[in-house]
């Protein structure tokens, strides 16, 4: 009734192609981003904002640079944990390098730095395709981890071996550090949270994505229909390495402050962006999302109701959400293998029919 | 379905914490992960504590305790979830029992205004309270471990450790890395080689730094692991025959769950503490009576008496003497973080007071300034007895090595000083 193309005449080709065609989404969009801009940051409080949101839109940034990497391009990629750590560890040491330099860039720059380490270890992707390139970026992964903990320069000689924020602004107000609002943290995230998901949907349309989406899809045809494959792998490789550098330098700089490369960054932290996605939908921005808000949100939301609500010990309560979040995980799958983001796109179709169905 | 999940959310944290007058002490626990088989039985004597003075002695200072306790799991992520959820119910002081979370928390509490206790563990530079305001470290850290098992190798040796080969067994991360800047300074005082082994979370892949262990066959091994990384060290040492009594552990690393799996075999076995062990204290009558036999007992009941459970004990007990001591300095029951700040910061432990707590002879003396959060450095070395089953103290309680200490302590807090832009003073 309220969902449907019919009525919302095109007039021009820009109009034809962007990005939400039918009306109603549209302004579902504009809804979201004026809720998230404009009345969020004055009701966001310290627990919210560093137990709920910071994590949810870090790891969105992360599963949506993963995203274009494993679900639009098709490469198999298990070094998610270590990218991230490269991000931050770069981060750490621009802030501490140029003190100076305002911390958006540094945070981009991370992203920059990791582009390029994702690109080195992306060569082995044109000759390795599938599990065998997922050990190649597990090794990534163990490496990486390994050189931050053994090499002292990159932690600054510090005695512990951690690498800790300091305190840094954006236009006077501070973002990083123990002293930083609630709010103002969530903005910056909020930033680059949209800067992502904007870069990577239009990305993802134009003949970039097209060009990954063909070398995943079958890459002899691709290569026989003009796409370069070494161009369209390594070109997936840095911008997925850089949205998930970003995401590594906000982890480190704005969410934690202080971070242990082999505790924050390890293979679990690349198994649970690889888990995020699949949950939430491979080749689908919105499915980096949904991914991100099940897998950040529900513990904190099952511990909230087992431990608040009910009153029941910890353990238990812990053990139980690793449980039900694992059942969960298996029903979704088995009722929708292609992930929130398709139960998502069945809704919508079945909304533009409604009431009348055929 | 997406509206009600987020009003259910709301529902459920908005639940989480209700205000109360009571005195909040924050629990941050761990019974899950790797690391729950030491987790366990320190929140298990931290919460029986706070129980037995609700329940003997209606609270402190006449205020009933409302323990709030929360899952970390040994995690950082989780452990700012938990800080900052107890953090609105008013909690007095962080313990968060992981030298991770401790780092975490050092410039949140600070900024917020909430002590945090990090006993024995954590940055062992917040002795310096001039730098340190919010952070203590009493009775005993890190450094005066490494220090206190050199002395005990001294006392083994004649006080010569010239040629003898050290090798650390240590946890990759901050906590397992604390001690190695001291064990370099003492090996240069002293004159023994120190070679490093790293072992990586959780710790359960040790076998090619035990066979380097027995291709090198150092002098002595000392550890600091935490977790099942204790376990499988101590296992793996009798797997090569390494000669027990010549293994010491930190602390952290001599609990009855850490040795009890190698069996027999792992008798002789060394481990530092800062406090005594065993049951045999009349505060334990009182846990019977008023704890464990009214079934209130923490998690399953089955820790008592062990050595974590004494130091989780231990940690509640300082907790509340220093809460005491904040009631009596601003003459209100009702105290705030900062009040709980100032108690911390003058506490004084004398043995007439652990005695009439129940605890004679249990932990060292010691005062609490400014200058020093840490205490003085008093630590004895425990040995296993399997056939018995339990640490038995065999050394007097040792100062560290001050000498070479204090120096690296001034170092260090003052290069945080200078990183993070503080002015050293007191409050």
């Amino acid at each position: 009734m309220f969902y449907r193309e019919a009525g919302d005449f095109k007039t021009t080709y820009v109009d034809d192609n962007q990005t939400f065609p039918i009306k109603f989404d549209r302004y579902r969009y504009y809804a979201v981003l004026f809720v998230a801009l404009a009345i969020v940051p004055f009701l966001v409080n310290d627990y919210w904002a560093n137990a709920v949101l910071l994590p949810f839109l870090i790891y969105a940034i992360a599963a949506i640079g993963l995203n274009i990497l494993v679900g639009y391009c098709g490469q198999l990629s298990l070094g998610t944990g270590g990218f991230m750590a490269v991000g931050a560890y770069a981060c750490y040491k621009l802030m501490t390098a140029f003190p100076e330099v305002n911390i958006v860039i540094h945070v981009v720059l991370a992203g920059g730095v990791t582009a390029c380490v994702g690109v080195l270890f992306g060569l082995p992707s044109l000759r390795i395709k599938g599990f065998y390139l997922a050990v190649a970026t597990l090794a990534a992964q163990f490496f990486l981890v390994w050189l931050f903990n053994k090499v002292p320069w990159f932690y600054n000689h510090s005695a512990s071996g951690q690498i800790s924020a300091p305190e840094r602004s954006v236009f006077g107000i501070v973002v990083t550090g123990a002293n930083a609002d609630a709010w103002a943290k969530y903005m910056i995230c909020l930033v680059f949270v949209f800067g992502a998901a904007w870069l990577a949907r239009n990305l993802t349309r134009g003949s970039v994505g097209r060009r990954w989406m063909a070398i995943r899809d079958m890459d002899i045809a691709a290569e026989i229909i003009g796409v370069n494959p070494l161009k369209a792998k390594l070109t997936a490789f840095a911008v997925s390495s850089f949205f998930v550098g970003v995401a590594g330098a906000l982890f480190f700089s704005v969410y934690l402050g202080a971070v242990e490369v082999g505790e924050v960054f390890g293979i679990q932290k690349s198994f649970l962006v690889l888990f995020m996605i699949i949950i939430g939908g491979l080749g689908s921005i919105f499915g980096s999302f949904a991914g991100a808000a099940f897998i950040v949100l529900l513990p904190v939301f099952l511990k909230n109701v087992l431990v608040g609500g009910f009153g029941w010990a910890t353990d238990l309560a812990a053990h139980l959400e690793i449980m039900i979040l694992g059942g969960l995980i298996v029903v979704f799958l088995i009722a929708e293998p292609h992930g929130l983001a398709q139960l998502w796109r069945v809704a919508k179709e079945k909304l533009r029919l409604w009431p009348f169905p055929h | 379905m997406k509206l009600t999940f987020t009003m259910a959310a709301v529902a459920a944290i908005m639940a989480a914490a209700p205000a109360s007058a009571d005195l909040t002490f924050s629990a941050l626990s761990y019974r899950t992960g790797p690391y729950a088989a030491n987790g366990i039985p320190f929140a298990d004597g931290y919460q029986d504590y706070f129980t037995l003075l609700n329940e003997r002695d209606g609270g402190i200072g006449g205020e009933k305790i409302n323990l709030v306790e929360c899952e970390t799991g040994y995690n950082t992520e989780k452990g700012v979830e938990c800080y900052e959820s107890t953090k609105g119910s008013g909690a007095l002081v962080y313990q968060p029992l992981s030298t991770g979370i401790t780092y975490q928390l050092i410039p949140k509490a600070t900024a917020d205004s909430i002590p945090v206790h990090s006993m024995g563990y954590g940055r062992t530079s917040a002795k310096n309270g001039a730098v340190f305001p919010y952070i203590f470290n009493y009775p005993a850290n890190y450094w005066d471990g490494a220090s206190v098992a050199i002395k005990h190798l001294l006392d083994e040796n004649g006080g010569d450790l010239s040629g003898k080969k050290i090798a650390l067994v240590y946890h990759n991360s901050a906590y397992g890395k604390e001690p190695i800047r001291t064990l370099e300074e003492l090996a240069k005082k002293h004159g023994y080689e120190l070679s490093l082994l790293p072992v990586d979370h959780p710790g359960q892949e040790q076998k090619s730094q035990w066979l380097q262990i027995r291709r090198e066959k150092p002098d002595y091994v000392i550890m600091w692991g935490w977790g099942v990384m204790n376990q499988v060290a101590i296992q793996e040492a009798v797997n090569i025959r390494y000669p027990m009594d010549h293994f010491i552990g930190i602390w952290w690393s001599g609990s009855e769950n850490d040795v009890k799996p190698a069996g027999p075999k792992a008798d002789g076995y060394k481990a530092l503490t800062f406090h005594n062990l065993g049951m045999d204290y009349p505060l334990y009558d009182d846990m019977k009576k008023y704890v464990i036999d009214a079934g209130k007992a923490a998690g399953a009941g089955d820790q008592v008496g062990t050595v974590l459970y004494n130091r989780g004990m231990y940690a509640a007990m300082l907790a509340a003497e220093a809460a005491k001591t904040a009631q009596e300095m601003s003459g209100t029951t009702q105290i705030t973080p900062a009040q709980m700040r100032d108690g911390m910061e003058h506490l004084v432990i004398t043995e007439e007071k652990m005695a009439g707590l129940g605890l004679p002879n249990f932990g060292p003396e010691f005062e609490v300034t400014c200058e020093n959060h840490g205490g003085n450095g008093f630590a004895a070395v425990s040995q296993w007895n399997a056939a018995e089953g339990h640490f038995n103290l065999i050394t007097d309680y040792m100062q560290s090595d001050q000498e070479v200490l204090a120096p690296l302590v001034e170092a260090d807090s003052k290069a945080y000083a200078e990183e993070s832009g503080i002015t050293p003073g007191c409050m």
